[in-house]
């Protein structure tokens, strides 16, 4: 019951539990009107973000998108300065400048947070090259949706990444669909991975509800990539439970689809395996709800007691500020 | 003193910021093995290996954003746009990355990034190589806009900016590379905050930048031979802008002449006129005048072109106008 595999899928079960129970309270905050602004939750992809930064090693550099909460929850960033970010709070990881859609965290390696569509790609490069031309044996973990793939900077940059055999591992994270619009009334070619393989680099698709999976996955990447093999695309098939944004009446997918992908909630589904093989039990469960619970009462403290950037400093950090 | 180029005043900047800070690396499209699109960069890939002398393949926005990403990494890079105009298939990047960083992350990650880049007309090249686009770029904040327009600038400029914490952009004007002069020996670093005064005088002030500072002196020397004593004020750096310099000189003259190379709608010479009008209305004597490129794109025909672009006899006509 608590060898290295059971206590890998616990950690994963934890992680995937912090960020939904995170989110859901976080859709009670909005309403309540202490969080404003654009928020995206990643309901439903929780293996991805568990997985991916259960592979990932401390120093490797992290580039997000807009739809980060998890990823950056399960980075280590505390639950407390993301959400006083959410709040607009100094005590948040960007000092309440970023929000929702922008966490930052340079003592994690958490370059944000970006909500261009794919503009975080080619940041993403340009860290490997740093590492690259440092003899740093790193890899820069990249993370972004399918919408991404439609974009010339994703283009520009497998390629970018292939011919220079840079340490980068793009995860893309298909959840079929870029607000709106499902992927095939988009792409061309629907299979991603196919495609990311032209470039040149090692690339596949993996069940993205499936939290081992990812991180096997990625953590054979991350050693292809370490070993000097030049990039890997990941191709993590997954599924939004919730609204693209907070204002999203979802009028481009059947209800009954939702519920389909819903059967194989990603925690649902880890909880049962384990269940199922004996490695865990109505009290471990327990156990985790109420640390989880502790965890966000906590972080809504503090960011409801973060103090708010006086409007003096509104032009601070425009330009370094030189001591 | 030696005789030299601006084209070999700015490989001296870039072989010394080199030489200087091995986190220094260049790169973008044909800086290596061509030399540089304008040449620029001759030698540099001999001299410093493929590995801080890097070409790229032709996508702006993914080497400017390996640019920025690198800078976060802990690198100095010299990032060479071929010249503005294609400096927009990467404006995402400089626009929503390298400018908003900073501020985005709370003061945790700014971005010690030179883009260099070629801007300006004269040389024929029609619409799509010939804006004078660093205006824009200046309404940016979080970026640092610098023009060098002389041979000690382009010599020293870049050092400077390598060693701010914040990305900067340099941009070249395309009818300086060829420029032959004087330059000292011992030239080296100089400072991007300040404005100079190119040539004193009492009677009007020019502004100007780049590319128009030696149309802006010709036009001064013409007026000297018609007795008129226009003081010429090199900006150097157009954001964030000397405006003290500016202030200072026009309470001297109580006249006037803006030059920019940028059309005149919504351009720098627009702000200049504006910062000018709210600090020193009454220091005026007569209306502000501009000099500003014809609202088109630039043409092809060498006639027209030369038509569209500031022309030494243009300023001294505003100038006659604004001494009255
Ligand atoms: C360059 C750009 N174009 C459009 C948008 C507006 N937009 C925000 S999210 C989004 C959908 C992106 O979909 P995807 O990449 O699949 O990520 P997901 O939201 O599904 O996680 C769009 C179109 C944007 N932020 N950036």
């Amino acid at each position: 019951m608590n060898g290295p595999r059971a206590k890998q899928r616990r950690e994963l079960l934890r992680q995937m539990i912090r960020i939904r129970r995170f989110e859901e309270r976080c859709v009670e905050l909005y309403s309540a009107a202490a969080i404003r602004g654009f928020m995206h939750l990643c309901i439903g992809e929780e293996a991805v973000a568990a997985g991916i930064m259960h592979a990932a090693g401390p120093d490797d550099p992290v580039v997000s998108t807009y739809r980060e909460h998890g990823h950056a929850l399960a980075r280590g960033i505390p639950m407390e300065a993301v959400l006083a970010e959410m709040y607009g709070r100094t005590n948040g990881c960007s000092r309440g400048r970023g929000g929702s859609m922008h966490l930052f965290d340079a003592g994690h390696r958490f370059y944000g947070g970006n909500a261009i569509v794919a503009g975080g790609l080619p940041v993403a490069v340009g860290l490997a090259l740093a590492d690259r031309m440092s003899g740093r044996p790193r890899a820069t973990v990249c993370l972004f949706g399918d919408g991404a793939v439609a974009e010339g900077e994703f283009h520009e940059c497998l390629n970018l990444a292939a011919l220079w055999r840079l340490p980068v591992l793009f995860c893309c994270e298909n959840n079929l669909y870029a607000m709106g619009t499902a992927i095939e009334r988009a792409q061309a070619e629907t299979d991603l991975a196919t495609r990311a393989a032209s470039y040149g680099l090692s690339s596949w698709a993996v069940d993205g509800m499936d939290a081992v999976a990812v991180s096997e996955a990625a953590e054979r990447a991350l050693r292809s990539i370490r070993g000097g093999s030049g990039p890997c695309f990941l191709e993590l098939r997954t599924y939004r439970f919730r609204a693209h944004s907070m204002y999203d009446p979802e009028r481009y997918r059947d209800k009954s689809e939702v519920q389909e992908w819903k059967r194989r909630d990603p925690i649902e589904r880890m909880s049962t395996l384990m269940r199922d093989e004996g490695e865990l039990g109505d009290r471990e469960i327990a156990t985790i709800e109420s640390e989880v619970d502790k965890e966000i009462r906590n972080a809504i403290a503090a960011a409801e007691a973060g103090p708010l950037e006086p409007v003096e400093d509104l032009t601070r950090f425009v330009y370094s500020e030189r001591s | 003193m030696t005789k030299t180029t601006y084209r070999e005043a700015l490989r001296e900047g870039l072989r010394e910021a080199l030489k200087e800070d091995d986190r220094v690396f260049m790169m973008g499209e044909d800086v290596g093995r061509y030399g540089g699109c304008f040449g620029v960069s001759l030698g540099l890939l001999e001299e410093f290996g493929p590995d801080r002398i890097r070409d790229t393949p032709l996508s702006e926005s993914a080497f400017v954003g390996a640019g920025i990403g690198a800078a976060l990494g802990g690198l100095r890079p010299i990032v060479e746009i071929m010249t503005v105009n294609f400096s927009l298939l990467a404006l995402d990047q400089i626009m929503n990355n390298a400018a908003t960083l900073l501020h985005m992350s709370g003061g945790a990650l700014n971005v010690p990034l030179v883009i260099r880049m070629t801007t300006g007309a004269g040389r024929q090249l029609a619409a799509q190589h010939s804006h004078s686009l660093e205006g824009w770029y200046a309404h940016i904040p979080g970026l640092k806009v610098i023009t060098p327009s002389t041979l000690e600038d382009a010599r020293g400029m870049l050092l400077t900016a390598l060693r701010d914490p914040d990305p900067v952009l340099l941009f070249e004007h395309g009818s300086l590379y060829n420029v032959s002069e004087e330059l000292a020996d011992d030239a080296g670093a100089v400072d991007i905050e300040r404005a100079a005064v190119r040539r004193s005088g009492k009677d009007l002030t020019i502004t100007a930048y780049g590319g128009t500072l030696r149309t802006a002196l010709a036009a001064a020397d013409d007026l000297a031979a018609q007795g008129i004593d226009a003081e010429v004020i090199d900006l150097r750096v157009l954001r964030p802008l000397d405006e003290a310099a500016i202030l200072a000189s026009v309470t001297r003259t109580h006249r006037l002449v803006i030059v920019d190379e940028g059309w005149r709608s919504g351009s720098l010479s627009a702000e200049i006129a504006a910062r000018v009008a709210e600090k020193a209305l009454y220091e005026l004597d007569a209306p502000i005048e501009r000099v500003c490129t014809a609202e088109v794109p630039i043409p092809y025909a060498k006639q027209l072109e030369e038509a569209a672009i500031p022309r030494p006899a243009d300023i001294v006509a505003a100038a006659k106008r604004a001494v009255g």
